[in-house]
């Protein structure tokens, strides 16, 4: 088993293109190999439980941090974050890239 | 306990994008937890510690220089190779300092190629690629 964390710094609603990170994150679990999406900059837009999105990451057993510094940039308050998703701060970004046996990808 | 090194490659001018800032705040993370931390500045990064940077005030505002306190790249960097010392290697692409003039960096940060990227990734407990969009 491997570790993959997915960052993503994009909003969904200006790149469609982050629907392939979904949809990879979620591959990559259902192969068994344990998985974070760590949402960064525009990225936590995604991460507000009015938008709907991101469900189906945390429904598959996909680990879902958004970063508080990025959150507290855009007003966007712990309790208006999805179930599922947890406020994080960049430490534990750091921790898990030095992990033995993990794969980062910045998008 | 076993060595840990992370390697960052950036390609983000400063002032363009919010990357910079991430970047800057997980290099300041990792070393705070004492990981060794190689940065490989690449394309428009390199002017990420261009020392002829300068803060301004902000006529909008009407604020002065001193009370706008607008902080500079170049000052990061600066402080992040000092708390890191020996810890915190900094290289930035040659071929892209010399296309864009951008020699004149502060103290610390080193010159070198693609190569030192590669050697860098090899001996790193991993490696983070930061693109541009």
């Amino acid at each position: 088993m491997k570790r993959y964390i997915f960052i993503e710094s994009r909003d969904p609603f200006e790149s469609r293109d982050t629907q392939f990170v979904e949809d990879t994150a979620v591959a990559v679990k259902e192969r068994g190999h344990e998985v974070t999406v760590f949402l960064v900059q525009n990225g936590v837009l995604a991460a507000r439980n009015s938008v709907g999105r991101l469900g189906r990451l945390a429904e598959a057993g996909v680990t879902l941090l958004a970063d508080d510094f990025s959150l507290r940039e855009r007003g966007i308050r712990t309790e208006e974050l999805t179930p599922g998703i947890r406020e994080s701060g960049i430490d534990a970004l750091v921790d898990a890239l030095v992990e033995e046996n993990t794969k980062a990808l910045w998008h | 306990m076993k060595e840990r090194r992370l390697t960052l490659a950036l390609m983000d001018p400063p002032y363009e994008s919010a990357n910079s800032t991430t970047a800057l705040r997980i290099i300041s993370a990792a070393l705070a937890k004492g990981i060794d931390v190689n940065v490989f500045a690449y394309e428009g990064a390199v002017c990420l510690p261009l020392k002829d940077q300068a803060p301004h005030a902000n006529p909008v505002k009407g604020t002065t220089v001193e009370q706008e306190d607008h902080p500079t790249t170049k000052s990061f960097i600066s402080s992040l190779l000092e708390i890191g010392k020996d810890k915190l290697t900094w290289v930035n692409c040659g071929l892209c300092v010399d296309e864009r003039g951008a020699g004149n960096v502060v103290e610390g940060v080193k010159r070198g190629s693609p190569a030192d990227f590669f050697k860098m990734a090899s001996e790193s407990t991993n490696t983070l690629v930061i693109p541009t969009k």
